[in-house]
């Protein structure tokens, strides 16, 4: 009779996805350092930069098995375990996003044009920025379900949920502007490596459209 | 004379035996919710336990003990031969205790009340006959058994819903919680209190009017309550791990209430269960001493001691090391959640041991558990589990009975 009352309980997938987010924020935040060493031209910095970026991609990979595995249909939680799995699968996509622009970069031991240098890591940064904000509101998560998703917590995230529209507007602005002055420059270089630094920009903006989507999925669970 | 000094000693060994065991298995689930709450140190929940079982047992344990003895058989029947009713109270006895013993070894989530009231129906209708249970009392029983999760869930439901509106999801949930606890802290003492003096006193020989019942109630929870404030006003908050978990001080705060509800679920532990143990050991005594059935004897005051003692015993010897393993595994019971179930379940179960029904405490506090459930309260709450609980309700019946019917013939064969 002991452990009967102990397995009522299944394990809370509110930690785990706390840390998930944590470990996705982390991965995109080595994408600057990345950038850095390959606009310097310094491919064996990159190089470390790449692993540790695939690493943490790994680790938050096994970590979003291990949770799904821990949330059978069988749970009965305060909000959908389809909304939550779709956070979870979100918060992996920021990272997955970091990999592969990496790969794509690293891969082709890309140049960049000293003439965007500055602004490409700007916006990197914001993008980092923006997951940033992204796990600053998830590992609120704790604390909303305690709060049963109302009242003044609810509104606490609501409001960094807007900070985080924000910022994403702002990307979705610098991501322009970045691209008018590669546009500019774009005759001057190989084409192919042109292309492919057009997909590049591309994909890290999609480090804040899914920081954003991650903002939504949890704008569903405060509506439930 | 011989006979009667087997009969109580056996009576006496088998009725430890299954105190033991309710102690070992049983209180720590009761006390594992304050411990996973980290509202109390296993230490301080033995303590707590071993201290509000025996009281419970003792003061309020009477009503239920009376029905177990003589609520289930009727002993009308048994007045040429008062031997059948011995040997039906050691079976069942036995039978329980053995149940018991083999479900916690196999983790099988099964109630003492079940097993023994099951063992009792069993030896009665099989060993004497139909008639001999007293039916309609025994549906009342399993009745109450339907009745009172849902109960605990439904009052459990309310005052986790009152904690999210009037705490919770507040501006400042601190300053909220340190108004509002000592009022729960009121609560919980008055209940508890009141139901225990109205209904469980006489047993021990205190008559206390009505206007005094709830007048001395009231005096005993404004003291609670008043000790309470104390402690909550010394809590200050802790920048650091607020910063990690804005409700780490309002849970402290909680945990002070925790503490008074762990005291009440271990009190109504002690009144409802003590029953299962020496309800039969009393009709076993009455009748040895007696010889006949249904005689007007008061119940021993030494009987309670002895199953207040055994439950201790068991809680001292097996209960800590369920305590924390159980208490371990149930870390999303935050204080503030924890005590609104243990509140719930504690006030079920002491009516219902003022009003004389053997219930399971167990499913009791689950019933309440899923009650704070629905309210939004738990992370995660796993149905399947739930549904075997629900299957061993129905498996411990007629297991507690085949056993005491077994253990019946037998001793009918080889007893004086």
């Amino acid at each position: 009779m002991g452990n009967m009352l102990a397995n009522i309980f299944g394990t809370s997938p509110v930690g785990p996805l706390e840390k998930h987010v944590n470990i996705a924020y982390r991965c995109t935040r080595e994408l600057y350092g990345f950038f850095v060493s390959a606009i310097a031209g310094d491919w064996e910095a990159a190089a470390v930069s790449r692993n540790s970026i695939t690493a943490l991609e790994n680790e938050a990979d096994d970590l979003k098995k291990e949770i799904r595995l821990h949330l059978p249909k069988s749970l009965f939680m305060p909000v959908p375990r389809e909304d939550l799995l779709e956070l979870l699968l979100v918060q992996d996509k920021m990272a997955n996003r970091a990999k592969d622009v990496s790969g794509i970069v690293f891969g082709r031991r890309m140049g960049i044009p000293p003439s965007i240098a500055d602004e490409l890591l700007e916006f990197v940064q914001r993008n980092i920025d923006a997951a940033k904000q992204a796990r600053k509101s998830v590992r609120e998560l704790d604390e909303l379900f305690t709060s049963g998703f109302r009242g003044a917590e609810a509104a606490l995230v609501e409001s960094m949920l807007d900070v985080l529209d924000q910022i994403e507007t702002e990307t979705d602005e610098r991501q322009a502007a970045l691209r008018y002055s590669l546009f500019k420059v774009e005759k001057d270089h190989d084409p192919v490596d042109v292309i492919f630094l057009y997909q590049v920009i591309e994909m890290t903006g999609e480090i804040a459209d899914m920081a954003e989507r991650v903002g939504r999925r949890l704008e569903l669970l405060l509506s439930h | 004379m011989e006979a009667e000094i087997i009969y109580i000693g056996l009576a006496a060994v088998f009725g430890i035996f299954m105190a033991w065991g309710i102690g070992a298995n049983d209180v720590a689930n009761a006390m594992a919710t304050s411990v996973g709450s980290k509202a109390l140190t296993i230490k301080q929940a033995i303590l707590v336990a071993a201290v509000f079982e025996f009281l419970g047992a003792v003061l309020a344990g009477g009503e239920v003990t009376s029905t177990i003895r003589k609520g289930i058989v009727d002993a009308s029947l048994l007045s040429a031969t008062p031997e059948l009713l011995v040997y039906g109270m050691l079976a069942s006895l036995l039978a329980a205790a053995i149940w018991l013993l083999v479900a916690s070894k196999n983790g099988w989530p099964v109630s003492t009340t079940h097993s023994i009231v099951g063992a009792i129906v069993g030896f009665a209708a099989v060993g004497i006959g139909i008639d001999a249970v007293q039916w309609g009392q025994v549906g009342t029983i399993v009745m109450s058994w339907v009745v009172s999760p849902l109960t605990a869930g439904f009052i459990a439901y309310l005052i986790y819903l009152s904690v999210q509106r009037l705490i919770l999801t507040r501006e400042d949930p601190l300053a909220q919680a340190k108004r509002y606890v000592p009022v729960y802290i009121f609560f919980a003492a008055f209940t508890i209190t009141l139901v225990t003096i109205l209904k469980g006193l006489s047993h021990v020989g205190l008559n206390i009017s009505l206007t005094n019942s709830y007048l001395l109630a009231m005096a005993f929870a404004v003291t609670i309550a008043l000790i309470g404030m104390v402690a909550i006003q010394r809590i200050k908050p802790d920048p650091k791990a607020e910063k990690k978990q804005h409700f780490y001080t309002v849970e402290r705060v909680f945990a002070i209430l925790m503490i008074v509800t762990a005291c009440s679920m271990a009190f109504a532990h002690g009144s409802n269960d003590v029953a299962n143990a020496i309800g039969p050991l009393a009709a076993v005594i009455s009748v040895a001493q007696s010889g006949v059935v249904g005689a007007k004897s008061a119940l021993p005051i030494w009987v309670l001691l002895i199953g207040g003692t055994g439950i201790v015993i068991g809680l001292a010897t097996y209960g800590v090391h369920v305590i924390a393993t159980v208490g371990k595994k149930i870390t999303q019971l935050t204080p503030s959640r924890g005590f609104a179930a243990e509140l719930a379940a504690a006030t079920t179960i002491v009516i219902a041991s003022g009003t004389g029904i053997p219930i399971s405490t167990t499913h009791t506090l689950v019933g309440a558990v899923l009650g704070v459930g629905l309210a939004r309260g738990i992370d995660a709450i796993d149905l399947r589990v739930v549904g075997r609980i629900f299957v061993s309700w129905v498996i411990t019946i007629p297991a507690g009975a085949f056993l005491a019917i077994v253990f019946f013939y037998l001793f009918k064969t080889f007893l004086p």
